[in-house]
């Protein structure tokens, strides 16, 4: 079945939406999403979303939130849309609250700040109350505000609809290829713009805090229709996953004063971050963290630290961090009011992505030149806010953000996107690929082949890496692609076929998991989230470039000539400097 | 590790004449929840095996089911917390089946949106968020952690006998707006709210209240916004 709208949006998580509800109001606009639009994994951001309204910190202001974001990128985000983003955050968070989001409140009844990692007043000096909260499942209101907009604004929703290609032709995005979960059967989407808000990559990882659904699907779409991928080296190990199971525990916990011992009992961070202590960003405490448990001092010996947010109190923690309370005896089996809680680093946010511009455009090489009719915005892309590293609360405001920009940059383009024709083979690549995964016969299971990946990747692709894991790793990553060949499914079905469904996100997985792994291993040098032990230094005279990744001919091919943007628009820029907190 | 055997609900519409129950002996590891021996069985055993899932940690709503009776999220529900064997899993009630534990909730959705979930107000927006106390905040109480799993509206025999039926959470969600103090659309949702599909077919059974998975309480929800509903009548 073919389908036609002005616009197709893939994914409806915090980026989708917002765009939606943007395009909504003045063209025909249909948003695609594997899951019903409000279990998107926005929703599982927990701690806040970052903007200077200087609520509770008065002197903060957005030239410190632009500096904090630049050094924690380790000087790899391009400081023209960091700057873009800081000085629109506080009107995006204030349309949000226009629109209802119950956020938490001050005494004086304004949105309600916290602490959180690297951000701080004065360049470094203090920390800063930034982080715009509610309770801890900011993300959650923030997702269900945004989809309830949606409704409001009669926006197409196609619920449980599994993308599986991207028609792109002649540098023109044209649709996309999805598979109805519920029915059955292959449809095709087509329209005069094309915006990707797919989400991110966690699920390449075994200890991760991501959904089931974050397989990277855009990113897999993207690099089979012959785009680059840039900067995925760049995995956010974020500090705090409960041990074992690698869900969130959220930093908010250690920005309402939370903190982090070792084995030894101790607050190991002084040794690490003398100022900022747990509240240094997030690659620096789980390097701390990883150091203390390779060194033997992680409680009891093993592969864990504690977290101890039981001298906050119990009203405290019912009244700010009820979420974690609840997640810590459910999935941790220990009551946080009273003892400390078993963490981990846990693979958290894809730094990289599909690169755009800040207008949320798709560019296709170290030139930054464009794509048409193409967009993508929120944790798939890389406009590169983060660089090598992202700070906590800004992932909600980039996907917010962006998405709000996406969605005003598609409406203004409108007027000049004729609809595309659709090519005579827009469907074959996608038909391929199911009727292959239906007629198998191989011996080789997705589960086992997922398993494989992930544990490998974690182990080998971590928070330290060497060139001899990577390249362990890199040929791990072949012998799975070769054994995907001769995968078979049990489930022959049409209705509501999950087997298909995970088959499909397995291939998905494979589809990028090697440029993560070629992009880390061709990257000599420790920046951000990317630690190589056998080259500890930033080396900014080779890699103060963005890597861009083609997958041609079975083989990934890597460059880094991506100059980074080191003027803002209208600020000079921050010099690159030493990273100490 | 320890087996524990489950009993789990199968039907493929496509297929089946009737549905049936198929049983899984599984080597349960410490600390697994419903949703992990569910993918035990999915990816390791039975592909075939039909259930939503998404976050695995009780936000995303994706994995309610009902299990020994209840309607729970299968990611939540640890397996050594549970005495009774074997453990039977079923889709949520009072939807229809798609297959095994996967329902169609589009009459769900349908319902959320009859209360027109959004916030109502047509006075010019500040230039800054608009003010509210701490205690206004408080009004709304938790209603603002529902994440729409559809647990309480599936555990109703109200909705079950009625299906046009608001439901609890359709209700609570109108709760959280009605009570929130930047709203004025209460003129705009009594329409769908007083009427015998609406709050008063709310029989206070609170198998919603036992449900939630959350610990919300849509009875009292319901209960409140049947007081306001009077009032503004008055």
């Amino acid at each position: 079945m073919i389908h036609r709208h002005d616009v197709i949006i893939i994914g409806a998580g915090l980026a989708g939406s917002r765009a939606a509800v943007e395009i909504g109001q003045v063209a025909d606009v249909a948003v695609l999403s594997k899951v019903y639009p409000s279990r998107s994994h926005s929703g599982a951001a927990q701690g806040g979303i970052a903007a200077s309204l200087a609520n509770i910190s008065k002197t903060d202001r957005w030239e410190f939130h632009m500096f904090d974001t630049v050094k924690g990128s380790d000087y790899l985000g391009d400081q023209d849309a960091i700057e873009l983003m800081v000085r629109e955050a506080p009107e995006t968070v204030i349309e949000m609250e226009h629109w209802g989001c119950p956020f938490s409140r001050t005494e004086e009844g304004k949105i309600a700040q916290r602490k959180f990692g690297g951000h701080t007043l004065e360049f470094g000096k203090e920390p800063s109350l930034r982080a715009c909260y509610s309770a801890d499942f900011t993300g959650h209101v923030l997702l269900h505000t945004l989809h309830e907009q949606c409704l409001k604004h009669n926006v197409n929703f196609y619920s449980e609809f599994q993308a599986l290609s991207l028609i792109f032709r002649d540098n023109r995005a044209i649709g996309v290829t999805a598979w109805d979960m519920v029915n059955g059967g292959l449809h095709t989407f087509y329209g005069r713009a094309v915006m990707f808000g797919t989400g991110g990559y966690g699920r390449a990882f075994h200890i991760t805090s991501n959904a089931h659904a974050n397989t990277g699907d855009g990113l897999a779409l993207v690099t089979r229709a012959g785009l680059p991928l840039q900067d995925l080296e760049f995995v956010q190990f974020h500090p705090t996953g409960l041990w074992k199971s690698g869900i969130l525990v959220t930093e908010g916990a250690r920005g309402e004063g939370g903190y982090l011992v070792n084995g030894e009992g101790r607050r190991f961070m002084e040794d690490y971050a003398p100022t900022l202590m747990e509240l240094a960003p997030r690659d620096m405490v789980s390097r701390s963290m990883q150091t203390e448990i390779d060194e033997g001092r992680g409680i009891k010996g093993e592969d864990y630290i504690h977290i101890d947010v039981s001298h906050l109190g119990e009203q405290k923690l019912m009244e700010r961090l009820p979420q974690i309370t609840e997640l810590a005896m459910n999935f941790a089996g220990v009551d946080p009011r009273i003892e400390p809680i078993p963490i981990q680093p846990t693979a958290h946010y894809s730094m990289g992505g599909i690169p755009a511009n800040p207008n949320c455009r798709v560019t296709y090489n170290a030139n930054r030149d464009e794509t048409v009719g193409f967009y993508a915005a929120g944790e798939c892309s890389c406009i590169s806010v983060h660089g090598a590293n992202r700070l906590g609360t800004n992932s909600l405001l980039e996907a917010l953000l962006f998405g709000r920009r996406a969605g005003k940059q598609i409406v203004e383009d409108l007027p000049h996107l004729e609809f595309p024709n659709l090519p005579a083979d827009y469907e074959d690549e996608a038909k391929g690929e199911v009727e292959k995964m239906f007629n198998s016969t191989g011996k080789e299971k997705v589960g086992a082949i997922r398993d494989e990946l992930q544990k490998s990747m974690t182990l080998d692709c971590g928070v330290f890496r060497t060139k001899e894991q990577l390249e362990k790793q890199h040929t791990k990553i072949e012998e799975l692609e070769d054994r995907f060949k001769h995968i078979t499914i049990d489930d022959k079905g049409n209705r509501f076929n999950t087997d298909l469904l995970e088959a499909i996100e397995m291939k998905h997985l494979l589809s990028f998991s090697g440029a993560i792994v070629e992009g880390a291993l061709q990257r000599e040098e420790s920046r951000g989230g990317h630690s190589r032990k056998d080259f500890p230094k930033r080396d900014d005279d080779k890699f103060l470039k963005h890597t861009l990744a083609w997958r041609k001919d079975g083989k990934w091919e890597l460059t880094f000539d991506k100059p980074v943007v080191l003027e803002g628009v209208s600020h000079k820029g921050f010099e690159p400097m030493e990273r100490k907190y | 590790m320890a087996k524990r055997t489950f009993k789990i609900f199968r039907f493929n519409p496509e297929t089946d004449e009737k549905p049936s129950y198929k049983t899984y002996e599984i080597d349960v590891q410490p600390a697994w929840t419903i949703l992990d021996v569910l993918n035990e069985i999915k990816w390791f055993q039975d592909g075939t095996l039909t259930y939503r899932r998404s976050c695995r940690h009780g936000i995303c709503g994706s994995c309610a089911m009902m299990v020994n009776g209840i309607n729970n999220l299968a990611c939540e529900l640890q397996i050594a917390t549970m005495k009774k064997d074997p453990i039977v899993i079923d889709p949520l009630p009072g939807f229809e089946i798609y297959k095994d534990l996967a329902v169609n909730m589009d009459p769900f959705y349908e319902a959320l949106k009859r209360v027109k979930p959004w916030l109502i107000n047509n006075d010019p927006a500040p230039s800054r968020e608009r003010l509210q106390s701490q205690e206004e905040f408080a009004l709304m109480g938790n209603s603002i952690a529902c994440i729409l799993c559809a647990a309480c509206t599936s555990s109703c025999p109200s909705f079950w006998t009625d299906g046009e039926y608001l439901g609890p959470a359709a209700l609570l969600k109108a709760f959280r707006y009605t009570f929130d103090t930047r709203d004025h659309g209460l003129d705009q949702r009594i329409e769908a709210l007083d009427n015998k599909h609406g709050l008063w077919r709310c029989h206070k059974i609170t198998n919603c209240f036992t449900a939630c998975p959350k610990n919300l309480n849509p009875t009292e929800a319901i209960s409140k916004l049947q007081k306001r509903i009077v009032e503004e009548k008055l």
